[in-house]
């Protein structure tokens, strides 16, 4: 075809607005596609608190509170545990709760919890999501023989003491998450709100 | 006779099926000299028919929600006509679709056939690669068990390890807080129509791609440099009927050994499909010990063998990418192993030993200890070390390494 006459720059200038209100549109055109994946409204009502009474809870037992569709651990630690605690600094990632995204405020203490011997964490592994297994008692494991308690993942290993910090060499690199909660009253928590007092 | 030549002429003008026909089948050329090795090209192929078929009469009777999923896999095991058969013609059949990929990816390795000019016909089946183990995880997650939800689960936090927009990117693509039925019914279109589509379009341009340039042959000569008085290739032999009914024999072995296992070990010994699966999904349970199945074994220990999140997943998806540059890291002047030398000779089988070594690992549990002597996660590393030095020394060994003489014509064949 000849090309003789042909206004090149008015071509160019013609193809760009075409080409480029067509790719303005594609991406109008993709939003609902797009969007249609984000949590729908029921997903989103889904979310309500939990509660849970701890009055039976033996030393060293563990309660499975289901959250958001999450298990949230609940666990009565013995006085012998709570006195692990101080000593596991060195072996830890983040002993001293430096990610403060990990826990509420009035957990940011050594057992990272209200009330030293209840243990309120999210059961999902910080490295892929997986639920942690509770080994609670000091003794040696295969995964390690000066075994103090704690977490362990069956996914990739990722070891946890009691209080939810996360050892060195696991794959996970953050303490299992603290969620929000408080006392209703003194047996009774409720998982998912901090409270007024928060 | 006359009449249906004259019927296909008129087609001939209209649509280009006697053309398309030579070009593809009849008048393609082949090398002679093709052995056991390229056998797995069309195996492959047979597998993804198989998948297809059974697949689309699964949907049949398969309900994609979390209430019903789990249910209705059993009701097509236990109450639909010969739905038992169906459900394992495509259960152990996925296994089967990844043994020959596997070997036909080895292939491509053993005999340079990713080499100039043939990288976009590699690039397309790394394509293929990709898209199939999308499909075969999705898939995975459809019967719901708890193996589909706590393999998901690992998956796609994947996704929320991204950094900054992780969490939202990971609740985009499960449509919850959770993985739930919105993400189980979205797995399912993906899993049963958008990957397949894609999956065919790619197998569509790896065939066009690979009958544009000819195929390699274990010599890697170029057969195209010797032609008849015709400009017949002298070691070439037309497809159709000599590798059509070649092949045939092939795939009737292949299947007997496919029947073999479908019917007597469906589950492949908990490879195929795994025992935490016959248990419905609970989300507030995960089971003793998660392995994913057998075919994504290799990438799972490399995952698996680093110790931090960011960094193992990083090294795993390294590790697929950098399979697709592969055409751009073999530097030897040959393409065949037989011509290579030393270095290469030795690397490529210890590749292949050590890609089956991280398959098998990556199923075991990570506390265990390899054949009793090396711990289960420092073998992983030292195999992943390995995986990764193979490919990115491969510039310097293969240009370095000193190769034999390629003969001009292929040797062996009939």
């Amino acid at each position: 075809m000849s090309q003789d006459g042909v206004n090149k720059g008015r071509r160019l200038l013609l193809l760009g607005a075409t080409g480029g209100m067509g790719a303005v549109g594609a991406g109008f055109v993709a939003v609902p596609y797009i969007k249609s994946w984000n949590p729908s409204e029921k997903a989103k009502a889904a979310g309500a608190p939990a509660k849970v009474d701890v009055s039976k809870l033996e030393p060293g037992a563990m309660l499975t509170v289901e959250w958001r569709g999450k298990p949230v651990y609940v666990v009565r630690r013995t006085q012998e545990s709570l006195g692990f605690l101080e000593g596991l600094a060195d072996k830890l990632k983040d002993p001293n709760n430096t990610n403060k995204a990990q826990q509420p405020e009035y957990a940011d203490n050594l057992p990272r919890s209200r009330k030293p011997e209840i243990s309120v964490l999210l059961g999902v592994c910080t490295h892929l999501g997986c639920a942690p297994k509770l080994r609670p008692d000091a003794k040696p494991e295969p995964f390690d023989a000066d075994w103090k308690g704690g977490f362990f993942c069956p996914c990739h290993g990722s070891k946890f003491d009691l209080a939810g910090r996360v050892y060195n060499g696991s794959p996970a690199s953050d303490n299992l998450l603290v969620p929000p909660y408080y006392y209703e009253d003194d047996s009774v928590i409720v998982i998912g709100e901090s409270g007024e007092n928060a | 006779m006359s009449k249906l030549n004259a019927l296909m002429g008129w087609v001939d003008d209209r649509l280009p099926v006697t053309v398309t026909y030579e070009k593809h089948m009849s008048k393609y050329y082949a090398p002679k000299n093709f052995n056991f090795w390229y056998f797995f090209g069309v195996l492959s192929m047979v597998m993804l028919v198989n998948q297809i078929l059974s697949g689309i009469w699964l949907t049949m009777n398969f309900t994609p929600s979390s209430e019903a999923a789990f249910a209705s896999v059993e009701y097509i095991m236990r109450d639909v006509e010969y739905g038992w058969l169906l459900r394992y013609m495509h259960s152990t059949g996925a296994s089967f679709f990844f043994i020959a990929v596997y070997l036909h990816m080895m292939r491509g390795l053993l005999y340079g056939s990713y080499q100039k000019p043939r990288e976009l016909i590699w690039i397309f089946g790394m394509g293929i690669y990709l898209i199939l183990m999308a499909e075969a995880f999705m898939g995975y997650v459809l019967p719901w068990g708890q193996m589909s939800y706590w393999g998901a689960q690992v998956i796609i936090s994947l996704v929320g390890a991204v950094p900054y927009v992780g969490e939202g990117l990971q609740q985009w693509v499960q449509g919850d807080f959770l993985i739930s039925g919105a993400t189980l019914n979205r797995f399912f279109a993906l899993h049963v129509i958008a990957l397949p589509l894609v999956l065919v379009a790619l197998v569509v341009l790896h065939l066009l791609a690979l009958h544009e340039v000819g195929s390699n042959n274990p010599d890697g000569v170029d057969i195209k440099k010797h032609k008849d008085e015709n400009g017949k290739p002298l070691d070439g032999v037309p497809f159709h009927p000599y590798y059509t009914v070649h092949d045939l024999i092939g795939i009737v072995v292949f299947l007997m050994v496919f029947c073999t296992v479908m019917f007597f070990f469906p589950e492949g010994n908990g490879f195929f499909l795994e025992y935490a699966n016959f248990e419905p999904a609970n989300g507030l349970k995960t089971p003793e010990h998660i392995a994913p199945v057998w075919y994504f074994g290799a990438y799972y220990a490399i995952l698996r063998a680093v110790p931090d999140k960011i960094l193992g997943i990083v090294a795993m998806g390294g590790a697929i990418a950098v399979l697709f540059v592969l055409p751009w890291l073999d530097r030897s002047p040959v393409k065949s192993i037989r011509y290579k030398g030393l270095a290469s000779k030795i690397l490529i089988p210890v590749f292949g030993v050590v890609f089956a070594i991280l398959t098998w690992l990556g199923t075991q549990s990570a506390d265990g200890y390899f054949l009793g002597l090396v711990n289960n996660t420092t073998m992983a590393r030292i195999c992943s070390v390995f995986y990764f030095a193979f490919f990115l020394l491969m510039p310097i060994y293969t240009s370095k390494e000193k190769t034999k003489p390629v003969p001009e014509r292929v040797t062996g064949g009939h």
